[in-house]
This record gives structure tokens, sequence and C-alpha cells, in this order.
């Protein structure tokens, strides 16, 4: 990464941290704390799963909640303020400023990811009195969770390279309820033949398959994650993500900003 | 004046769940078909599973407490939840001891809870409990004890099994010793699980047929008398002096059996030990645990 890359990837995490986008942390600690103390009560012999579910289900949505909403603003906000003209008309090519919202944006998600994963592990520990050698995959579905994350960011990035923050917001949000549902999807274009197949399984291919990164449930139980199923999913989220930056970049470069 | 406002909030709610208590249980269930369930959670439906697995305690536990004999949305409770995570094991546990019972034990739905043990043996085969749970339906409810025997036999030859297992199988095929295999099904059933309901509820029945033995033995005893004697027991005292019984015996709370001029057995407060069969005057029905009425919960 080029130090320009970096310095805008880190004035962005600067402007997140600023924009008070880590108080959802105080959200995310009184809900898990509140959960822990209550599924103690009412969860007898599925404390430890209730609390990996809720934590992990809490983490994720909160992250796409911020992915969206902080990623449709990153290139609208700067053209309304008018600081991208004073970024541009210094050194710094657009490709390279879309790219480091990028990684200012998953660097915020990141260390909002890692302050919550601490959060699930005290009240996993609170529940359970120790930790066990299955709680290891925990971090495994959190970093699937991260990956998530990576091509929301990546989605919301595109969408806002040319449309208003509202309909991307609406975009990506709809292609994250899409992507989640890709397994059936996948499962209707199996069914259908014909153009109308085709057209169903080249759309079930083109959005993001969300349900690939989602190994809550497994986890909760303790079942162990494949390691190919690590390694592709990380293939496929940078190459996915890739996809969806170069789309915004092309889109960026050509956009008249005057 | 937030704090008042936020204080009359709280107090206008309680008053509209008064209101409309008997609309709040039929609205446990929102959605019974687990597929639109599994689809609407965007493929959290392990958190969705917990959701709906305490929303079952909490129904059965306030239909209970409120002294109602309707569990109808228990079974539906019950297999959303086990379909959207068919690996909660305690929904199966829970299933077993609950829906199959008459009311106001249970909800009275013995096929249900059947289902429901088989659709868990399906997705859980390496499970012991489920195979116990599925043998106690058979055994408890069904009186189905060649079902039953099998049930406990698959369990037995599970890597991971409990040792009851093999010879609650064996007593299954043979039938016999009908109180031991019993206290062995309640004892096993206590053991294998944490829930508090659960296991107050087999605590309960092995008190009930600890006085059923003892009853049935003691009937037994006087009967021995009478063929000796030519004569009917007048007290306890006759029996221990003739060398049937060593000192009075008492049920399990501690109060001496009584002997009636007939002959028979009888506890000295039934309503004390629920679910006995035996030791009750004539005609009174097992008695049940207590729950608030409705009268009492207003």
């Amino acid at each position: 990464m080029n130090s320009r890359i970096g310095y805008i990837a880190f004035n962005t995490f600067r402007e997140a941290v600023r924009d008070r986008v880590l108080y959802n942390l105080i959200a995310f600690a009184l809900l898990l704390s509140g959960a822990a103390i209550l599924v103690g009560e009412i969860s007898i012999d599925i404390e430890r799963l209730v609390v990996v579910n809720l934590g992990l289900t809490a983490v994720s949505l909160f992250g796409v909640v911020i992915a969206i909403f902080i990623g449709i603003g990153l290139v609208s906000k700067e053209i309304d303020k008018r600081t991208l003209y004073t970024v541009l008309s210094r050194p710094v090519r657009r490709w390279e400023f879309v790219v480091g919202k990028f990684f200012g944006l998953t660097g915020t998600l990141v260390v909002n990811t890692f302050l919550m994963a601490i959060g699930v592990f005290l009240a996993l520990l609170y529940v359970a009195h120790k930790f066990e050698k299955m709680d290891g995959w925990v971090l495994v579905a959190l970093y699937f969770i991260v990956l998530q994350f990576l091509i929301v960011c990546a989605l919301a990035l595109f969408f806002s390279s040319f449309s208003t923050p509202l309909m991307s917001a609406v975009f990506t949000f709809a292609l994250f309820v899409i992507g989640s549902l890709a397994e059936d999807l996948r499962g209707f274009a199996r069914m259908t033949h014909g153009l109308g197949g085709w057209l169903a399984t080249t759309i079930a291919y083109l959005v993001p398959n969300f349900s690939a990164l989602n190994v809550i449930s497994q986890v909760a139980h303790g079942d162990a994650v494949p390691g190919r199923l690590i390694l592709y999913n990380s293939l496929y989220t940078v190459l996915y993500s890739a996809m969806a930056i170069a789309g915004a970049v092309l889109i960026f470069q050509r956009r008249n900003l005057k | 004046m937030l704090l008042f406002s936020m204080a009359g909030v709280m107090a206008t709610l309680y008053v509209i769940d008064h209101i409309r208590r008997g609309s709040v249980a039929q609205e446990a269930l929102y959605v019974r078909s687990s597929k639109t369930l599994r689809r609407l959670s965007l493929g959290y439906s392990g958190l969705l599973a917990d959701i709906y697995w305490t929303r079952a305690v909490q129904y059965f536990g306030e239909q209970h407490h409120a002294g109602s004999s309707d569990f109808r949305l228990l079974a539906p409770l019950l297999e959303v939840t086990t379909e959207l995570d068919p690996r909660l094991l305690p929904a199966y546990q829970f299933g077993a001891n609950f829906l199959a019972p008459k009311p106001p034990g249970g909800a009275g739905l013995p096929g249900a809870a059947l289902a429901l043990m088989k659709y868990g043996i399906a997705h859980n085969p390496d499970q012991w409990r489920l195979y116990y749970n599925l043998g106690f339906l058979y055994y408890t409810e069904l009186k189905d004890y060649a079902g039953a025997a099998d049930a406990f036999a698959q369990g037995a030859k599970l890597p991971v099994t409990n040792p009851f297992m093999p010879i609650l199988a064996a007593r299954m095929a043979q039938h016999a010793g009908e109180f031991e295999t019993a206290r062995m099904l309640w004892f096993t059933t206590y053991q294998s699980t944490r829930d508090s309901t659960i296991q107050q509820n087999a605590v309960e029945h092995l008190l009930a047929l600890q006085v059923d033995e003892d009853v049935t033995r003691l009937e037994q005893v006087v009967e021995r008398y009478r063929e000796q004697t030519g004569r009917l027991p007048t007290s306890m005292g006759d029996l221990e002096l003739a060398g049937f019984i060593h000192g009075t015996p008492a049920d399990p709370k501690g109060r001496p059996y009584k002997l009636m001029p007939d002959g028979r057995i009888e506890v000295q407060n039934p309503e004390s030990i629920f679910f006995i069969t035996k030791g009750l005057p004539p005609g009174a029905a097992p008695p049940q645990p207590p729950r608030k009425t409705q009268a009492d919960s207003k």
C-alpha cells in the first residue's frame, strides 16, 4: 500500500472515530452483559450456545449497519464538504482516494469487531466459567464476519460512487439481504430452465454469497470449520471486494466532479 | 419530567399487559413456518431458535402457572425451535417430558412428542439422550414396551452412552420389575438434565414411586397376616408384633402410613405427594402439583 492510500485510510479511520462510531460498543456491551446475566437464569444447558449466537449475531449486524451507513457517505460527504477537491488537488489519484477510503472503513470495522470480540469472550467466560478448545472456532466465525464487512464496505463504496447516499444504502442493504439468501437463490436457479435458468444462475453467482460466511450456528455448537472453507472464503472475499472496488474506481474516475 | 413519563409508560404497559393477558399467550407464535422464519432470519437462525426455545419454556411455564390446561402452542413452538436448530437438545428433552403427559401436567400430545423425538434422532443420531427420551415416551405414555426396548437398545449401542441404557433395554424386553424400571427411568431423567422444571418433575415422580411401592408391599404384608391369623390387623403394631415389619413405616415426607379397617394402606396427607396412584382414599384421583388459579394470579 503506498503512503497516500495509508494517509487517506488513517484519516478515514480518525474521522469515523471522531464521528463517535465506536459508541455502538456501549450498546453492544450493555446488550451482551444483560444477555449473559439473563441466559444464566433462563437458558439452562445452553448458556454458551445462546451467548455465542447472540454475541456473534450482534457483532455481525452492528458491523453491517456501520459499514452501510458510513460506506455510503464516504464519497458524497467529501463532495458536499468540498474537501474532495482539496485532496485531489494534491498528487493523489482518484483510485488511491477510493482504495484509501475502503481501507479506512474496514480498519474502523476491524477495530470495532476486535473490541466486540473481547466482549463476546468475556460473556462466554461469565456463563461457562472457563474457556474450552471449541471456543477457538468462535475466532473463525469472527474472521468470517470481518470478511462479510469487507464485501459490504466495498459494495457501499461502489454504489456511493454513482448514487445518492439514500439510494446507496437501499442498494447495499438489498444486496446484503439477497446475499444472505444466496443458497435459496441458487436452489431457485437450479429449478429454472432455459434463458430464465441461465439468467437466475448468473445472478445467483454475481450477488455476494453471505450465507457461506455465516458459520455462527456451527461454531455455537462447537463444530470445527474446515480449513478449505477458511481459505476459499478468504479468496472469495478478496476477489469480490476487488471487483466492487474496481467498479467504484472505474465510475469515480469517469465522474465529472465539477 | 423524564422520570415521571418513564414511570408512567411502564405503569401503563403493566395495565395493558393485564388487559391483554389472554391474548399474549396466543401471540407467542407469530410465524409457524420454520422455512419462512429461516429465510427471515437472514442466516441468523441459531439466535432465532434460541428465542423460540425461550418462548416455548416461558409459554409452558406461564400456562402452567396460570392453572391452564391449554398447551396447544407448545408443540408448534418446539417444532419451530428444533427445525431452526435441529441440534438444540434441551428442546427435545423438554418435549419428551411435557408434550405427552395429559393436562395439566403436559399438553397431552404423545403423537407430537413421538414425532419430535424421531426428528431429533434423525438429526442427532449419536445422542443417547434422545434414544432415552424416546424409550421413556414409549414406556411412560404409550405403554409400548417393545418400542421402548428398541429405543433403549439403540441408545445403548452408541459409543457415548449411559450405563443404565442396556439395563433399561433388557428390563423393557422382559417387561419386569415395574417399580425398579420406573425408578431407573426417572433417576436417569433427573441425572441427565440441569433444567430445574424437569428435575423437580422427576423428583416428584420418584417420591410417588416410593409411596406406590411401599403401599403395594404393606398391603401384601397385611394379606399375609390375614392368611396366617385369619383376621385383619387392627394397627401397624400388630404387624410389628407378628414380625412382618420393623418400626412404623412412613412415607417419604416422614408421615406414618395409615392402616385402614378394611386392610388397605393410605397415606396421611395425599395432597402432599403428587402423582401417587396407591395409598389414596377410594375414588380419589392422583394429586397433581399445585398451581396458581386464574383468580390468584389476578
